[in-house]
């Protein structure tokens, strides 16, 4: 009988040790929040490497993009504890630094050596800075994205739709230097009779829940040189927000969604993007750059069928900005943790990984590599967009002033209503009620 | 043993074992306090959970008060938030594009509704299936209708086009039904018919099954026609029932939110962002939670007020 009490008690003493030793793993274990996109996945596959180094888990909460915005900022301002680590949109860093979500990382960085320097001064300034431009740094650049252009090689290249395109153009078929040349080739694809099937021309962001057809209008606008303030930080939006170059660019945007796009799409962002050019509708579509491994890698329309270009300018050479910077959140009980993953992210050897994965890394050891413009037939219009960015606000109000912006430009872009000048109107008188009400103005 | 006496058996068993203490300080009180005690732990739940987030909205609707700002300074600004609402043309076309809706998806689903219902109480060989079938869409959650919709509404894929083509000839990929200006109000006035008109069969249903045969056949004796019968009984009788139908429906379509959503996200642009779809932006995307605490106290009044004069025509109706 004692035999079996011992037994029973070093069974006992050892479910308790192994129990221990469990919630001892998850006491070290950090949550990584970011959207559910192709480059979530590489990233879960890089951070297996930090497991091993360390022993801390890495689990992941990663929320489809059309809700990731309102989730996450759900999460932050009720103080939640669900995300230790958040890669976060480059807009609400504002927010993040203000409100007392994010960690302040300026201490940290002195600490560990980790300096800004060693990162695309574009993706310092867009991902990390708070107020803007300030060395006070909120989050460490993770994640490189611009708004860019995929087309299908295979159709381009055919002799008969070369030779029709010289016919009516009087120039080769080539990927398009200016937005004019963009349209006057998507006019050109629009309804086109290809391998039996008609094509239409380009896809582009028309979306209106979230941020799609403000991401998409803007590379129109960038490119025609569209301005938010006329002196930075003065917030005086009139006549730089409904300039004449702007008008002509938001009039721009509405005749390439009415001329060249395929049916039902009046509400497409990067889902949609993907799903008209894999189906082979659209010879042209707009999407992040975040999405062309995976397109690259595509056994349908990837590889020697598809080719990529960088956003085309007008008046000036100019992309939209996607990308994240990865930030700790100040409701974490674990920053410590956090921290750690920071730190090893920011290794050149872990960034050279990370692009090879299919992340979009931003240090210069990467970016200034010789072999990094060959290393994807992307890489270099990769850097050439990187070196011509332009962000939407990243003021605290954001979310109300894209709100904004969306509303007025799907109203006249999407829905007929009014005139550019009056969306862009309206616009101004928008963003200055916020500028009011948040004591900017 | 009659019911009166197992009752009062069970009454003393439980009595018989409730302790000493209990039962001491319970002896002593009214059976109106007993009574309270039993009511009081519902009544703590609906003031937590209804109308102190009731006033609590009042009170928010007159500061500028915003949630995702909670250090921020919470200043008075009286009426200020409701001025606001009231002023803006933006919240006017959204009250505008709800009516639209409200009163489309009423005149459909009560025609549709009782049309049905008058159909099946015909009591037809294989009736009970065809309920079954009519019932369906309504058991289907709003978001999954919403999103499957949208396929059906595909002007390159979607069978919506497909058919209408067949009926008019016109090329499927030539009308946009979520994507028009002119086309997308009706396009959710359609799919929540399709989803709502089954609930409104059902009650007619009811109605009707409730009309005693003996009117019928007196009405027979005095020769009265189909149209007269239909006329001035079955319509009277089934009237009462009508309205309330109309009066749930136009409740829930007040409100609507997450069918529309899926289907069009107020769009295009803003035709059909109905007054809950912006109601939502303001209070959680643009976080300006005074101003919505005045919409939505706004829209609470309208809706309250309508339901109080509708329900007092309701039972005038049922008093004739």
């Amino acid at each position: 009988m004692n035999r079996y009490r011992k037994t029973w008690a070093a069974a006992l003493c050892g479910t308790m040790m192994s129990g221990l030793a469990v919630t001892s793993a998850q006491a070290e274990d950090i949550t990584l929040c970011w959207a559910a996109w192709d480059p979530a996945n590489a990233l879960v596959e890089l951070s297996k490497d930090f497991t091993a180094e360390t022993g801390i888990g890495m689990k992941f909460e990663f929320v489809p993009w059309p809700n990731f915005a309102d989730r996450m900022l759900n999460e932050l301002n009720s103080g939640g504890k669900l995300c230790d680590l958040l890669i976060g949109d480059s807009q609400w860093i504002g927010g993040g630094a203000e409100n007392g979500h994010y960690v302040k990382l300026n201490d940290f960085f002195e600490a560990e050596k980790i300096s800004m320097d060693d990162f695309a001064p574009a993706t310092v300034y867009a991902y990390s800075t708070w107020p803007k431009g300030t060395p006070n740094y909120w989050a460490l650049p993770a994640m490189g994205d611009a708004n860019a252009w995929f087309y299908r090689k295979d159709w381009f290249s055919k002799p008969e739709i070369q030779e029709a395109f010289k016919a009516e153009y009087g120039r080769d078929l080539v990927p398009p230097k200016t937005q004019k040349e963009l349209m006057e080739i998507a006019r050109f694809f629009q309804g086109r009779e290809i391998d039996g099937k008609t094509r239409y021309g380009i896809n582009i962001f028309t979306e209106r829940g979230s941020e799609g057809i403000t991401m998409g209008a803007t590379g129109a606008l960038y490119a025609w040189g569209f301005k938010y303030e006329n002196t930075p930080g003065k917030y005086d939006m009139e006549g730089a927000v409904n300039s004449p170059e702007a008008v002509e660019a938001l009039e721009f945007y509405k005749e390439l969604y009415k001329c060249c796009t395929a049916p039902g799409y009046t509400d497409s962002y990067m889902q949609e993007s993907l799903d008209s050019f894999k189906s082979g509708q659209v010879a042209m579509a707009m999407n992040w750059f975040a999405f062309f491994p995976g397109l690259y890698k595509d056994e349908q329309v990837g590889g020697d069928k598809i080719g990529f270009f960088v956003n085309p300018g007008q008046n000036v050479e100019a992309s939209t900005l996607g990308g994240q910077g990865i930030s700790v959140i100040s409701y974490s009980d674990k920053k410590e943790q956090a921290l750690k993953y920071i730190k090893w992210f920011a290794q050149p050897e872990v960034q050279a990984k990370w692009w090879s994965l299919g992340g979009y890394s931003a240090h210069n050891s990467v970016l200034n590599d010789p072999g990094f413009k060959d290393s994807q037939p992307f890489a270099a219009d990769f850097l050439v967009a990187m070196g011509g960015v332009q962000d939407f606000w990243q003021e605290p109000a954001y979310a109300e002033l894209l709100l904004a912006m969306q509303k007025r430009l799907h109203d006249y872009v999407v829905a007929d209503q009014g005139t550019a000048q009056e969306a862009l109107d309206k616009l101004i008188e928008d963003w200055t009620e916020t500028f009011e009400d948040e004591g900017k103005l | 043993m009659s019911q009166q006496e197992i009752s009062s058996s069970v009454a003393e068993q439980v009595a018989g074992r409730t302790p000493a203490g209990v039962a001491r300080k319970v002896r002593g009180l009214s059976d109106r306090a007993i009574a309270w005690i039993f009511i009081a732990p519902t009544i703590v739940l609906l003031l937590a959970i209804n109308v102190f987030p009731l006033i609590w909205t009042v009170y928010l609707s007159f500061t500028n008060f915003r949630a995702n700002r909670p250090n921020r300074d919470v200043e008075w600004v009286g009426l200020r938030n409701y001025e606001r609402v009231l002023t803006d043309s933006d919240i006017w076309h959204n009250m505008l594009v709800t009516s639209h809706f409200l009163f489309w998806t009423m005149f459909f689903q009560v025609l549709i509704g009782f049309g049905l219902a008058w159909l099946i109480n015909k009591n037809f060989r294989g009736h009970g299936v065809w309920t079954t079938i009519i019932l369906l869409p309504m058991m289907l959650s709003p978001a999954v209708v919403g999103n499957f919709w949208t396929f059906l509404y595909q002007p390159q894929i979607g069978l919506f086009n497909y058919v209408v083509s067949f009926f008019t000839g016109a090329d499927p990929s030539s009308f946009q039904m979520i994507g028009s200006v002119d086309l997308a109000p009706w396009a959710i006035v359609i799919v929540d018919t399709w989803m709502w008109t089954p609930y409104t069969m059902l009650i007619c249903l009811a109605g009707l099954r409730s009309i005693p045969d003996y009117i019928y056949e007196a009405a027979e004796v005095d020769r009265a026609g189909p149209f007269r019968t239909f006329w001035s009984i079955t319509l009277p009788m089934v009237m009462p029932f009508l309205m309330l139908a109309v009066l749930f429906r136009a409740i829930e379509n007040f409100k609507m939110f997450d069918l529309v959503v899926e289907l069009t996200s107020g769009g295009p642009g803003s035709v059909t962002e109905l007054a809950s779809i912006n109601l939502k932006r303001e209070a959680f995307e643009k976080w300006r939670t005074g101003l919505s605490s005045a919409f939505a106290i706004i829209l609470f009044v309208t809706v309250f007020g309508a339901a109080n004069i509708y329900v007092k025509a309701l039972n005038t109706v049922k008093s004739r």
